[in-house]
């Protein structure tokens, strides 16, 4: 008998940790792109992706396609016990805001969200512009001809803020360079559309720019193709896209929508999660740029320790970049 | 009468027979991805009626099919294939909440008519100007009402992310409407009565949908205009021998076309989500034009077959929320072979179905089973 105890004590043990595992359980309500969009919600996907292998936890998640989903599905994933919630972009926030209300043990999390504020709310935001000014400021020291490109994805502000922070940057490096900038489109569709991203930049290269930066989605895929194509340069974004075209890409800007999500659910397991706006800037490495194998030979040490000395700067608050959503203006053009 | 009634029969028997097949396909499809097809379409069902939510956001969509649904029909009998519902409904719903923003202060009894009104009118104009180059200069609809629905998707873009968003609103929409004009939801319906059912965004506007049914019915086949109209549609030369103005019946069907999608905006923005919004409408107005085919073009069919998609939609959403390995884009394939099949290739099975009610029905008496 007193052999067993042990035993039964050990059992007892692992049968009350995993019963604590499996009370944990995590979802993720996409928004209308998918999962799969090679841009946005697909970085969020990667980073649960991660955190699955890892912890071997698996997750509940739901696409959504209409508006009213978003509240209901939110709902549901709350009343069947799910916990952490991760909402996916900024589409989400008002119907977070009230199923947050209604489910106050809840913990809610927003990616793309700097506004809410709420006892179990946590929203997650980036320094997009801190990002594309470094890019901006790579950018104007590359190019050779003083023109360089922007391609937009959907006119909304969030993607006006990586255009000025990137004007920004190029105008930091050398005021009389020229920026092109245009917006692919009006509507969703403008996040996939690459035929019209390579028809864009190809307009651009042909007006005299030698490197163009795309924040569209997918769209920027066809950027980067018309980069390779003219034997030009392009710039990336959202994740490091340095591979997709190697040799053209100058640089990516990482906007870490992955690291966010992952320390989502891993800090919800380990008891960290904390609610509140946590804005992911330089200093917190949420935003930066990539430099890797592909792109290695297109960066100088000059523009390196440039770059590596704005960076320093932005941080410590000596260069101050301006937010174009904080009154929808940008200073430079 | 008895002709009309085989006829009857006839039709019943070819959309069932096609949906049927549409689902065995689906059921095919979801078996080869390795789930069970009677799990999936019990769990479909009962998330479409098992449960009051479910019900309800059934029933939502469901209301938003009948107005597009109903759109596609009044334009469809007068020959005229609108496929503009989509920009319709965008501009009406757009009236909708410039006025639910204007006179947010004046009671609900004074606004929805106003509402009522100026959806009609906006959503009408954007199904006019259309009607009017057909009518005139004889510009095919289809090409206009698509480019109407491009130009209205710009003018909202451009309104909503420039004029109506609040600074400090990322998203490009509208603030949200002082609760006074809000339509009241389904669950307050109820509770004025005592009885206390879930929330949804189920709203009043559902029985605004069932009389807009009735009225369209009563319009197209007990009215001299829904005469015209459908002598128009029938055959053109034969209504202006018999002296009917072919291009403004064209321009009323429009019209009325327009009106009825631009109620999509009183159940969406006035009824659910009380602000105006980017691509509200998406997809309905679309939906619309395969709601009217596989209901045959008459209000009680369009009620069935809104039925059918608010299932669709709602069922098919709970279906990927409960079996995590079928995704949102199955639940499209299963839309799609739905309309392929009651839609597109509504004529596959006819002459095989049509042999064998002709070859059953004399030996049975018809009318008593009617």
């Amino acid at each position: 008998m007193k052999r067993l105890i042990p035993i039964i004590l050990t059992t007892g043990i692992v049968i009350w940790s995993t019963s604590l595992a499996m009370a944990f359980k995590p979802a993720v309500l996409f928004d209308m792109g998918g999962k799969f969009d090679k841009s946005f919600n697909e970085g969020i996907w990667n980073g649960l992706e991660k955190f699955r292998k890892e912890t071997g936890i698996k997750y509940r998640e739901f696409e959504v396609r209409q508006e009213a989903q978003r509240e209901q599905f939110l709902r549901k994933l709350a009343s069947r016990g799910s916990d952490p919630i991760l909402a996916v972009g900024f589409g989400q926030a008002d119907a977070v805001a009230k199923v947050a209300k209604e489910f106050p043990n809840t913990r809610f999390s927003i990616i793309d969200v700097g506004w809410l504020d709420a006892p179990n709310i946590q929203g997650i935001a980036f320094k997009e512009h801190e990002g594309s000014f470094l890019v901006g400021v790579l950018a104007a020291m590359k190019s050779k001809t003083g023109k360089v490109g922007f391609v937009g994805g959907m006119d909304i502000p969030l993607i006006h803020k990586f255009a000025c922070g990137y004007v920004q940057g190029v105008k930091h490096i050398n005021s009389g360079t020229t920026v092109f900038q245009k917006m692919t489109g009006t509507t969703p569709a403008a996040w996939s559309d690459p035929a019209r991203g390579a028809q864009l930049a190809k307009t651009m290269y042909d007006s005299g720019a030698d490197i163009v930066y795309a924040a569209a989605g997918s769209t920027g895929l066809g950027v980067l193709q018309a980069a390779a194509d003219n034997k030009k340069l392009s710039i990336g974004v959202d994740s490091n896209q340095n591979h997709i075209q190697p040799g053209s890409v100058l640089t990516s800007m990482l906007k870490r929508v992955d690291v966010a999500a992952y320390q989502v659910f891993k800090s919800a397991q380990d008891g960290t999660w904390e609610s509140g706006v946590k804005i992911l800037g330089l200093a917190e490495e949420g935003v930066g740029w990539a430099l890797d194998e592909h792109n290695s030979n297109l960066v100088s040490s000059a523009m390196k320790s440039k770059v590596g000395q704005v960076r320093k700067d932005i941080i410590s608050g000596k260069i101050s970049v301006h937010d174009y959503m904080s009154n929808n203006k940008c200073p430079v053009n | 009468m008895k002709e009309s009634r085989t006829n009857n029969i006839i039709v019943t028997l070819i959309t069932t027979t096609n949906l049927l097949v549409a689902f065995i396909i689906s059921g095919i499809v979801i078996w080869s991805l390795g789930e069970d097809p009677w799990f999936a379409l019990k769990t479909m069902l009962y998330g479409a009626f098992g449960y009051e939510e479910g019900l309800g956001y059934t029933l939502y969509y469901t209301t938003n099919f009948i107005f597009t649904g109903l759109a596609f029909a009044v334009c469809f009998h007068c020959g005229l294939f609108n496929i503009g519902a989509e920009g319709q409904a965008y501009i009406g719903g757009m009236a909708v909440g410039l006025i639910c923003l204007w006179f947010e202060n004046w009671p609900l009894l004074l606004v929805f008519p106003l509402a009522v009104v100026v959806s009609i009118i906006f959503g009408g104009l954007w199904g006019a100007i259309p009607g009017y180059l057909k009518g005139r200069h004889g510009s095919h609809e289809v090409v206009t009402t698509i480019m109407f629905n491009f130009i209205a998707s710009v003018v909202m873009v451009y309104l909503l992310s420039h004029v109506l968003r609040p600074p400090e609103k990322m998203s490009p929409e509208s603030r949200v409407f002082a609760e006074k004009v809000w339509i009241p939801q389904m669950h307050e319906i109820f509770d004025w009565f005592g009885i206390i059912i879930t929330q949804t965004p189920l709203n009043g506007t559902f029985f605004f949908a069932l009389v807009c049914l009735f009225l369209v019915w009563r319009f197209i086949w007990y009215t001299r205009w829904g005469y015209e109209l459908r002598t128009v549609g029938t055959s053109e030369s034969a209504a202006i021998y018999a002296g009917i103005n072919v291009s403004r019946n064209i321009v009323i069907a429009m019209t009325i076309g327009g009106g009825l999608s631009g109620f999509v905006g009183i159940n969406e923005i006035m009824g659910s989500s009380h602000r105006i919004m980017l691509n509200f409408q998406e997809g309905i107005g679309f939906t619309g034009i395969a709601v009217s085919l596989i209901g045959r073009n008459h209000p009680l069919g369009i009620l069935l077959a809104s039925l059918l998609f608010g299932i669709l939609y709602q069922g098919g959403a709970e279906l990927s929320f409960e079996v995590q390995s079928i995704d949102r884009h199955m639940v499209v394939l299963i839309q799609g072979l739905v309309i392929l099949f009651a839609g597109a290739l509504e004529n596959l099975f006819r002459p095989q179905i049509e042999n064998i009610v002709k070859h059953f029905l004399p030996k049975i008496n018809v009318t008593k089973l009617f």
